[in-house]
């Protein structure tokens, strides 16, 4: 079983660059990019990982996690590897995005906010996302980043969904699953929930 | 460079300039179409005190939903507590605002130009542009663009050969509607929960990390690229006397046509909604109308509202603010307790929960506007919602608590019908309900 590596480690570069954007009296600035790369590998943050940023920063784990529980984007606990988040503010349902969500859950037989069987996607609601003007649309959250899709149907989010269960074998991996394959996290080193 | 290639001086746009000059968000592009020449002018030639005169000049006013005038917010920097800042809002969480993700995406040099002069007017020598989390993928192109631009020798140390240095920034929020208010964003950005600070002070005195601040919305600062470059007088032929320029009115809800137009400040919603936005579908009529997104107030659809002119001054006229110019349509299907339950809803999961008005005001808005919409109102449940609302009003330390009844308010009072069929009137007095 191989070793845990803390964040400061195992994206030593990236955590460099991110504290450099900030004045170095004012190290806290980078809690919300460090959780992002905190983010990467899991599509969550563990409790092992917040200590590793409170650690980097020089505050208290529990004022990471405050960070982690206000900010929407973060999360403490895994889901789906996909997050489909459906807007379904004002201007979207006006436009039918509360029947887009409703059908596209029925297809994929689960209900708001529930993973797929397979624990590929978790279809969630979500406040505006300055896609108004092209919906029904949605983004799609995973550990790497966030892309939108926007003008979308039952049929083509299922499409969609379809290409993520049959990935195309491609030669060359892609950065993120090169920073995957460094890491192969050590069960022990994470506390058991609820500690 | 072929003839047949646009200037800036050819395009038909203020902002929304990559719709008629094709790849200008390359930055050899931008740069023939006359790119950074206003950010190269005021550091090689002018005083930071000049920029600022210039702006004031213009009329600018802020164009994130405040409307504040930018040249005299720049001149609002306190001198003697150095260093400043300047921070980029890219937050745009309002519902039906679209605007300045197509901006940083399609024209993304002229924004960070603006930026750049802001910089310069104030001498701050860090900037940093707050995204909102889900702008993720733009976050990363500008990212590249400012690299760009630093190996180019426009941004960096000793810029053109003077002793002016500085350095943008990306910040990416992580989804919360409350960092758009200024002072949030800037909690935010000091890795804090993104709470509004109790003002003043105000960010021209306190700001980033305690020091002067100066915070400008996307496409405010796009507007300052071509002010220096034009003149103020030329800014001033566009737009009204008293809000001049253009602006990006974001075009959502029952519309064939939904999407940004960049029009004059004071061009009618008649025009906007019907010769741009191509009318209603199915020809439906126009019930109501929040020109300011979710945080608006609703217009009743009249032929008067409708041949109101978009400018700060005259959207008051008919009840409500221009803001950010967010035009959501409202048709004649929709039913405006919907509607409430809708905005409510946004409210309530993006109230901050600092101020208890505004905490607990918009989680009791929201489950009464549930109740009404549900066809099983209690028999005062619409008297009870516009009293919650009223205790809301001028009690919160930012303007959310005050956007979140603004739509309530409104509506209920100037729809009236649509709560009858709803909820039994009731005879109790008002004053005599309690929570």
């Amino acid at each position: 079983m191989s070793k845990y590596i803390p964040l400061a480690e195992r994206y030593a570069g990236e955590v460099q660059s991110i504290l450099a954007k900030y004045p170095a009296d004012q190290k806290r600035s980078a809690v919300m990019p460090l959780l992002y790369l905190a983010q990467r590998q899991d599509g969550y943050v563990t409790r092992q990982a917040m200590q590793d940023i409170a650690a980097i920063l020089e505050i208290t784990p529990t004022e990471v996690a405050s960070i982690v529980g206000f900010y929407t984007l973060y999360y403490d606990e895994p889901a789906g590897k996909y997050r489909i988040q459906v807007c379904t503010d004002l201007p979207c349902a006006l436009r039918g995005a509360d029947q887009f969500l409703e059908n596209l859950c029925t297809n994929l037989g689960i209900k708001v906010g529930e993973a797929t069987s397979d624990g590929l996607v978790t279809v969630e609601a979500v406040m505006c996302l300055a896609g108004c003007d092209k919906a029904p649309m949605f983004q799609v959250q995973t550990g790497d980043g966030l892309e939108y899709h926007e003008h979308q149907t039952v049929e083509s989010t299922l499409a969609l969904i379809e290409s993520w269960q049959n990935p195309p074998q491609a030669g060359s991996q892609t950065a993120s699953e090169k920073d995957r394959a460094l890491h192969v996290p050590d069960s022990s080193a994470e506390p058991e929930k609820g500690v | 460079m072929p003839e047949t290639q646009p200037t800036s001086q050819d395009s038909a746009f203020v902002l929304l300039r990559h719709r008629d000059i094709p790849n200008i968000d390359q930055l050899q592009i931008y740069l023939q179409n006359d790119g950074f020449s206003a950010f190269r002018k005021v550091v090689t030639s002018m005083q930071p005190t000049e920029v600022i005169d210039a702006v004031k000049a213009s009329g600018l006013r802020g164009r994130g939903g405040a409307g504040f005038p930018t040249g005299m917010k720049w001149a609002f920097t306190d001198t003697k507590n150095w260093p400043h800042y300047v921070v980029a809002n890219a937050d745009e969480s309002e519902p039906g605002t679209f605007k300045d993700r197509e901006i940083m995406e399609g024209n993304p040099f002229q924004f960070l130009e603006g930026v750049a002069i802001a910089a310069y007017a104030v001498q701050a020598h860090a900037a940093y542009v707050y995204l909102r989390g889900e702008f993720w993928q733009v976050a990363h192109v500008l990212d590249q663009k400012i690299a760009e631009l630093e190996a180019a020798g426009l941004l960096g140390d000793k810029l053109f050969g003077t002793d002016y240095s500085l350095r943008l920034y990306t910040h990416l929020g992580a989804g919360a509607y409350i960092c758009g208010e200024e002072t949030a964003m800037l909690e935010s950005i000091e890795g804090k929960l993104g709470m509004p600070r109790l003002r003043p002070p105000f960010p021209p005195s306190f700001g980033l990390f305690g020091k002067p601040t100066v915070v400008n919305n996307v496409e405010t600062l796009t507007n300052v690229p071509l002010i220096l470059l034009r003149g103020a007088s030329w800014f001033r032929t566009l737009g009204t006397e008293k809000s001049p320029g253009v602006k990006i009115f974001s075009l959502s809800g029952c519309v064939n046509k939904p999407g940004n137009y960049e029009l004059p400040l004071g061009t009618t919603f008649r025009e906007l909604i019907f010769k741009h936005g191509g009318g209603l579908p199915e020809g439906r009529k126009v019930k109501a109308i929040m020109p300011a997104g979710a945080s608006s107030s609703l217009i009743i659809g009249t032929e008067q509202a409708l041949d109101t002119p978009m400018d700060y001054e005259s959207v008051p006229n008919v009840g409500a603010q221009l803001g950010s110019a967010s035009v959501i349509v409202v048709d004649d299907s929709i039913s405006i307790p919907w509607l409430l339950n809708k905005t409510l809803h946004f409210f309530k999961h993006e109230s901050c929960g600092k101020c208890t008005p505004c905490r607990e005001g918009t989680y009791w808005m929201m489950h009464l506007a549930e109740r009404i919409t549900a066809g099983a109102p209690e028999a005062d449940d619409v008297a009870l919602l516009k009293s919650v609302a009223s205790q809301i009003k001028g009690k919160c330390l930012c303007a959310l608590g005050e956007f979140s009844i603004e739509a309530v308010l409104s509506g209920i009072e100037r729809f009236p019908e649509d709560f009858k069929t709803q909820a039994v009137e009731t005879a109790q007095p008002i004053a005599t309900l309690s929570l």
